[in-house]
């Protein structure tokens, strides 16, 4: 496949087009930064290294520019995502070229999964050494290929503004996602002239935001003329912006129907509205899966229809119209064919729908929709989420009471609050038990699943919000992954509390194993565990420990009173499990409700159905 | 309601993509990386200044896996444009083959006979072999390369197709 190259040398003869301002000073590192001040970029994620020497020494001469230094690559990417997911904002990472570059794929291919708009600087050896094998050189663009949105290789100083401003727009606009700007060390080194971002349209990148009014039209006519209907919202609200969210809470009100979520998706609609029925899925609340299962207009704003959420796709939502509000075209129909596809920018969609349903002269059919309220109510009546805590003071802690009391208690602070999350049983209880009120409070890697996220995620979203409580809801498998993190926590006095459910498994693997591989816990315990107090001691913060419920509240009181670091051991049930829980190619008709309800959960689901 | 029809049909895409480094890697990436078919695949600038190449692509699947095929394209960032040739109305798919044939005596005269009436050119020819060049239809060339087996084929190398809409619309 020599075209390959052939088209890229082709390409770099084809000429540059932006408008060259005269700053003959400059070299490539102070371009890059000035490209990166017009971004109106706060801070940058990074860590030094042979090939990107140049561009910290740019950094060290200026003051605009936040760098954090973090201890690990990885923890550079998650900690932008957390920084870009809580903000709004994109997130910038700065790593060098070989192992820099290599170490960031995790944290690009979880940004590419959840659609976290970042821009990724990687370090590149030489343009004359490149496909040499030199020191520390990684083929950086094809590594990353499918890892990101788009990538670039600067391979001429006269390109770079352009490319870095281009690589912002790309990142940000329409499903938004990380791209990788690959800088050779001459190019940083060499003179550069500086571009200012390019207003024109880009030249074959043209991403839908704004919706078809007739595909809104359609979908409206279907949404007021059902008789059970469920919207089920995603990620996409999310990235959409604040106002998405507001005007998602005035077309649910509006319509007075239920409305589910994903993961992803939480805080989009407020958590505790009686309206909202929890998140859906694979550990999704009883009343939401079945919702799904019997709902006859099934509205997905912002949602791909991902296996955690379907369970077993021939028996998803099978009675149901279904309509698919989402940025990417090629999301829809990807995996459930829908009956109106609505592309575009789902604020814009949602605010097009509540005007298209003031325009329809068709009345909601009230009838209909108490009766289906009311099936609700009776899913809802069986508490899905309920657990059994022992309230003897030296009983065990549950870990879900765990989470039920820190937010309880976070919340009796009356701080604006962020949970960032590892992955595993305390991010389903985290969850399940935590409220959200607000959107770009919750940061979880849904796509990818990537334990070890939480800790700089945490990391990012302080830096983003100083004054803002921030808890990384943890399990103690997962965030000995980034656990190195407490290094960067500390050096910038970040007061990040790492709220570790401690069950000494691997508890989702442990989980499955029980269930499903005859509870051979094969390589799922968490051995030679550090003691976590001394950890956040050697780190210069604070450790605490609960080991019973008596202690429970008074250490989440002391954690969230301290003004700095800490890590909070809570000891709680090895044994428990996350329920309910959709197993594995399984309906949602079919939910396990908890260890003593299989069966009766089966009757009652297969009744319940017949309501309907 | 998109279509669920499960039997697979052959399609004839064409991608007009910027001409940039790795945009072909990113095609041909999006193929693998999905387990998505490529039975041929075929790329040349097209354009003065030579900005743009144009990528035809013969692929196949269900009628849903070619429709995220199509918007999987039109998402790479280079891509410009992105034709369903064989969904979109008639299409011309040429294809250019240069088959080697070594033998002599009868079968030799047979080869250069068939080659004739198949309109193949010799464009290489000593006293033990000929290569002919034949263009056409993907069909032709499988027929031609059928009958030329037993007349001392012995090896064949083929573009992939190019292909273009008929009537006076374009990509």
């Amino acid at each position: 496949m020599n075209a390959t190259t052939d088209l890229g040398d082709r390409r770099q003869h084809a000429g540059q087009d932006g408008t060259a301002v005269s700053t003959p000073s400059l070299n490539g590192a102070e371009v890059l930064l000035r490209v990166l001040q017009e971004q109106e970029v706060e801070v940058v994620f990074g860590y030094p290294g042979g090939a990107v020497l140049p561009i910290y020494d740019a950094l060290f001469k200026q003051n605009s520019i936040r760098h954090i230094l973090v201890r690990h690559e990885q923890a550079a990417v998650h900690a932008a995502e957390g920084y870009a997911r809580s903000t709004g904002k994109t997130g910038v990472v700065l790593v060098t070229s070989g192992p820099g570059a290599t170490n960031a794929v995790t944290g690009l291919v979880d940004a590419l999964m959840d659609s976290i708009p970042l821009v990724c600087l990687t370090g590149q050896v030489p343009t004359h050494m490149i496909g040499n094998d030199a020191f520390q050189e990684a083929d950086t663009t094809g590594i990353t290929r499918p890892a990101t949105k788009h990538n670039y290789l600067v391979k001429r100083a006269g390109d770079l503004a352009r490319t870095v401003h281009e690589a912002f727009y790309v990142a940000r606009s329409g499903r938004p996602g990380p791209v990788v700007v690959d800088l050779p060390k001459d190019i940083m080194v060499g003179p550069a002239s500086y571009t200012v971002a390019s207003t024109a349209p880009h030249r074959s990148y043209r991403p839908i935001t704004e919706p078809r009014i007739e595909a809104i039209r359609q979908a409206v006519a279907l949404i007021k003329r059902a008789k059970r209907p469920l919207f089920y919202t995603g990620g996409g609200v999310i990235n959409a912006g604040p106002a998405a969210s507001e005007a998602l809470g005035r077309l649910v009100r509006l319509t007075g129907y239920p409305c589910t979520s994903t993961l992803m998706g939480l805080g989009a609609y407020p958590t505790t509205d009686p309206q909202f029925l929890g998140m859906l899925g694979m550990h999704g609340t009883f009343e939401a899966n079945l919702a799904t299962h019997g709902c006859d207009v099934l509205i997905n704003l912002g949602a791909r229809f991902d296996d955690r959420v379907t369970g077993r796709l021939d028996a998803f939502s099978p009675g149901s119209a279904k309509i698919h509000v989402d940025i990417d075209p090629s999301s829809i129909n990807k995996i459930v064919p829908v009956d109106v596809a609505v592309v575009g920018d789902a604020g814009r969609a949602i605010e097009m729908m509540i005007e298209a349903w003031h325009e329809d002269r068709a009345e909601p059919d009230r009838e209909a929709l108490a009766t289906w309220w009311r099936q609700i109510e009776a899913w809802r009546g069986i508490d899905s989420l309920r657990y059994s805590q022992d309230p003897s003071p030296s009983a065990i802690i549950k870990p879900q009471h765990a989470v039920k009391r820190l937010y309880e208690l976070a919340r009796e602070t009356g701080r604006d609050s962020f949970v960032t999350t590892e992955v595993g049983q305390h991010q389903m209880w985290a969850a399940q038990y935590y409220a959200f009120e607000k959107p770009n409070r919750w940061m979880t890697s849904g796509g990818l699943g990537t334990m070890g996220y939480g800790l700089p995620a945490a990391v990012g979203v302080q830096v983003g919000h100083p004054e803002a409580l921030v808890i990384d809801i943890a399990g103690e498998a997962s965030t000995l992954m980034n656990i190195q993190e407490l290094g960067t926590i500390c050096q910038y006095r970040l007061p990040v509390k790492l709220f570790i459910l401690n069950n000494r498994y691997m508890g989702m693997v442990r989980q499955w194993q029980e269930l499903l591989h005859g509870s051979r816990y094969s390589e799922s315990y968490s051995e030679a565990l550090p003691d976590f107090v001394k950890l956040a001691e050697s780190f210069h913060g604070t450790g605490m420990r609960a080991t019973c419920l008596g202690e429970l509240d008074d250490t989440i009181r002391a954690m969230l009173a301290h003004d700095g670091p800490v890590i909070a051991d809570i000891c709680v049930d090895e044994a428990e499990n996350c329920f309910p829980m959709i197993p594995s190619g399984a309906a949602h008709n079919e939910m396990i409700l908890g260890p003593d309800q299989n069966e009766q959960a089966a009757r009652i689901t297969v009744e319940g159905m017949m309501l309907v | 309601m998109a279509s669920t029809d499960e039997t697979e049909i052959t399609a004839v895409i064409s991608v007009l993509v910027e001409n940039e480094a790795g945009a072909l890697a990113r095609v041909i990436g999006l193929f693998s990386g999905r387990g998505y078919n490529i039975e041929s695949l075929t790329v040349a600038p097209v354009e003065d200044g030579r900005n743009r190449s144009r990528i035809n692509i013969v692929t196949s699947g269900t009628p849903m896996i070619i429709e995220q095929i199509k918007a999987l394209l039109d998402r790479l960032v280079p891509v410009h444009r992105v034709a369903d040739l064989t969904k979109d109305g008639p299409h011309v798919a040429r294809e250019m083959a240069l088959i080697k044939v070594v033998s002599t005596g009868e079968l030799r005269s047979e080869a250069l006979r068939i080659a004739d009436a198949f309109r193949a050119r010799p464009v290489d020819t000593t006293t033990g072999s000929f290569v002919f060049e034949l263009t056409g239809a993907t069909d032709k060339l499988d027929a031609f390369i059928e009958l030329m087996r037993p007349l001392g084929l012995v090896e064949i190398s083929r573009t992939g197709i190019a292909a273009i809409a008929r009537g006076p619309h374009t990509i």
